[in-house]
């Protein structure tokens, strides 16, 4: 199994409905049922709330401006990248998607438990 | 030798792919096979059965190197049974499965940016040398061999599977595999720059290509559609330009001299995947090739027949160049005026702003409607849209004959 790292974005400012955060708390369970693991999560509150710092200058907001944001990121252990796309596609989204990558071979979370 | 390699190439990457689980690594030892070859071939005649030489001598070089611990990058997944898993180190080249669908859907994975997944089916697919590739592709080689390399270090570090799609992904998967084929095709048949308007080679590989996925699944309406599209335009390749290089139009060329025992594997081809079900957009554009290369001239071409195909067309494969194609029909079931109006409308949508087959399309109609001034002004639209020295100078003619 390889690691990947599943990075969600959303539109700037989208109201999350309540079926689509149950849907995240539910999503861990769907993977596992997929074949797949969450190995760990991360949900970030809005960017309205982040501090950038470039060449040691502080400014308000995120570090790169665009429509949409980073949301959360999570980890997944996968077969390879169908699988992990497989799973990444099963993530609630509301007005945005998901990027996929693997993770470097450089563990600060559980490290896959095989590498067949 | 130049037949085997083209011919047994993909098979012997792929087969070499399973043992060394490495594209780079298959290759060098694919390249050390062909090496052997050319040595012991001309000293001890050619074997019997060429291929199965070369694999069983790439597999070896790769098992060679793989005791030599020399490659020990990130494995790609091979999603085999437990079966499979025991013939991958096996030598014997009668009960080596045939893996170039792996190889195929390796390089056409959508992962992968479209140039990569063409630069990579060129390369390991068809064993095109990299500097060939760039040049076909009017790249520097700097840029494709990077190019090439990235798309390798994407396969290996995100773990594309060496394997065919599941069942669910097949049909989309599929798809981008031929759409692949025929990009190939395109650049060669109609160069988007350069000297020739067909640069043969790349053509020939799209063919080579659609013929080996034709025979490995043959089951496939699209794949037996796209063959049978490019086989169609095959026919007629002798008649695109004249002895001078310069482009002769569909209605003028000489139709004596299309391939008839081609045209024939068109037709039959073309009825096999409509009678498979609902076609789609390769069998129809293939039924349409079909209906021009079986027609007695350009004036006694089925053109209403060609209208409803095109309409059908449009249906499953909805592209403003589609529209274009449709209303150069239109023009020969309804007149130039109507197909006017309605390359008018594409005009305004702005969507072929770039492309020149819209301006020529329209100078041809506007010079059937005895309208030259206009239609020089679009021949000349045209020109600057080009950059293929072959269409550029069949639009020069046009202009000057219109007295432009």
């Amino acid at each position: 199994m390889a690691q990947y790292a599943v990075i969600i974005y959303e539109r700037e400012g989208v109201e999350m409905p309540p079926e689509v955060m149950a849907a995240h708390e539910a999503l861990g369970g769907r993977i596992v049922g997929a074949g797949g693991r969450e190995v760990a999560g991360l949900a970030l509150e809005p960017t309205s709330t982040a501090t950038s710092i470039r060449n040691g200058v502080i400014s308000d907001g995120p570090f790169i401006e665009s429509k949409e944001a980073i949301l959360g990121v999570f980890v997944i252990e996968a077969r390879d990248l169908d699988h992990a796309i497989e799973l990444a596609a099963m993530t609630p989204i509301v007005d945005g998607g998901v990027e996929v990558r693997p993770l470097l071979d450089f563990a600060v979370v559980d490290p896959p438990e095989d590498d067949s | 030798m130049a037949a085997a390699h083209r011919e047994e190439w993909a098979a012997v990457l792929a087969a070499t792919v399973r043992v060394t689980r490495d594209l780079d690594a298959a290759e060098e030892a694919v390249q050390e096979a062909y090496v052997q070859a050319l040595r012991t071939w001309g000293r001890d005649g050619i074997p019997a059965r060429p291929g199965a030489w070369l694999t069983t001598t790439a597999r070896r070089q790769a098992l060679n190197g793989l005791r030599r611990g020399r490659t020990q990058t990130a494995k790609l997944p091979l999603l085999l049974g437990p079966t499979e898993e025991a013939e991958v180190d096996t030598i014997d080249p009668d009960t080596i499965p045939d893996d170039r669908l792996r190889l195929v859907f390796t390089c056409c994975h959508p992962a992968l940016a479209p140039e990569a997944q063409v630069a990579l089916t060129l390369r390991l697919v068809c064993g095109v040398a990299t500097p060939d590739v760039a040049r076909a592709l009017l790249v520097t080689e700097t840029t494709m061999a990077a190019r090439i390399t990235r798309a390798k270090q994407k396969i290996a570090v995100a773990r594309i599977p060496y394997a065919e799609p599941a069942p669910a992904e097949r049909a989309a998967r599929l798809d981008a595999v031929l759409t692949v084929v025929h990009l190939v095709h395109s650049t060669g048949h109609t160069a988007p720059s350069g000297p020739d308007l067909v640069r043969d080679d790349l053509a020939a590989r799209a063919l080579d290509l659609a013929r080996m996925l034709h025979r490995l699944v043959p089951g496939e309406p699209e794949v037996a559609g796209l063959l049978a599209l490019l086989l169609a335009h095959h026919a007629r390749r002798a008649t695109r330009t004249d002895a001078e290089g310069r482009i002769v139009r569909l209605a003028d060329q000489d139709r004596t001299r299309w391939d008839r025992a081609v045209v024939a594997e068109v037709d039959r081809l073309v009825v096999a995947a409509l009678e498979a079900g609902p076609p789609g957009r390769f069998t129809l554009q293939a039924a349409i090739a079909a209906l021009h290369a079986q027609a007695p001239s350009y004036a006694g071409t089925d053109w209403a027949q060609v209208v409803v195909l095109y309409d059908r067309l449009r249906a499953v494969w909805p592209s403003p160049v589609v529209d274009l194609n449709r209303a150069v029909a239109v023009a020969e079931v309804d007149g130039p005026q109507v197909a006017l109006a309605l390359v008018d409308r594409l005009v305004a949508d702005g969507d072929l702003a770039r492309y020149p087959y819209l301006p020529a399309t329209r100078a041809d109609l506007l010079e059937r409607l005895g309208r030259p001034a206009e239609a020089v002004e679009d021949h000349r639209r045209a020109l600057a849209l080009t950059d293929n020295a072959a269409e550029q100078e069949h639009l020069r003619r046009r202009i000057a004959a219109l007295g432009g």
